[in-house]
């Protein structure tokens, strides 16, 4: 386990300009640990998905990824608002997002369901008012 | 074919191709980008007419070959200083999405 590799960013919230940083650098990275194409876009879907998530609805949070020999994890906590429905939340085409959000191109609902998509497992815990939390794994 | 030459058989308008020589393989339309994430694949022309900085994280996490911006719109200037930088090529034609996707397929046909 210690041999694990842990990537670590701060997700600025409302910052449309620099969202999706911290994905780009982790494809960056594990392009260049040498993983399979196919591998590295679905990390970089789901992980871009949550980032953008906690810099549209939480202010911004944290993202870890650990690369271990069988999987990749990414973490994704924030001290927002909370989910009130995940079971909604997860339905594809379902949000909260502004009309503003939506005119810069976000806001199609379907964050939540892609980062199911391309992952092997994701957790949410929420409790509101508190933040959410988001595990996913992607089996190597 | 290459996004070079992709860009010279269709005559669109090159703005930037920092990445020549990604390969150029079907077509995918949209403008709402988790959609995008989602759904285009791998090497994809992706037509849009969303243009903002977004646009182009979108286009390296989802490995299309190029952004088409349609109708005649231009990136604005982080968008294509992002662009130049993370390698995502973009082109722009006046021409419609659906009239751009018919194009694209007589050549790649």
């Amino acid at each position: 386990m210690s041999d694990n590799l842990v990537f670590r960013f701060d997700v600025q919230g409302n910052d449309f300009t620099s969202a999706g940083q911290a994905s780009v650098q982790v494809k960056k990275n594990l392009r260049q640990l040498g993983l399979d194409a196919d591998t590295i876009r679905r990390v970089s879907i789901a992980m871009y998905e949550g980032e953008i998530n906690m810099v549209i609805h939480a202010g911004g949070g944290v993202a870890e990824v650990i690369v271990s020999e069988d999987y990749i994890e990414i973490i994704l906590e924030d001290r927002g608002p909370g989910i009130k429905d995940i079971d909604q939340a997860m339905q594809a085409g379902y949000s909260t997002a502004t009309e503003t959000i939506r005119s810069l191109g976000f806001g199609a609902g379907m964050g939540l369901p892609n980062m199911k998509k391309n992952t092997d497992s994701m957790e949410i815990t929420s409790t509101i008012d508190v933040g959410t939390r988001i595990v996913m794994r992607v089996m190597l | 074919m290459n996004a070079e030459a992709f860009a010279k058989k269709t005559g669109f308008k090159t703005v930037c191709i920092p990445s020549p020589d990604k390969e150029v393989e079907g077509v995918y339309i949209g403008d709402l980008l988790s959609w995008v994430m989602g759904k285009a694949e791998q090497g994809n022309v992706w037509i849009t007419i969303m243009s903002n900085i977004n646009t182009v994280a979108v286009a390296t996490l989802a490995d299309t070959s190029c952004i088409l911006l349609a109708e005649g719109v231009m990136p604005d200037e982080n968008a294509l200083e992002a662009a130049k930088t993370k390698g995502v090529n973009i082109l722009s034609t006046p021409l419609s999405a659906y009239e751009a996707a018919m194009k694209i397929s007589e050549l790649l046909r």
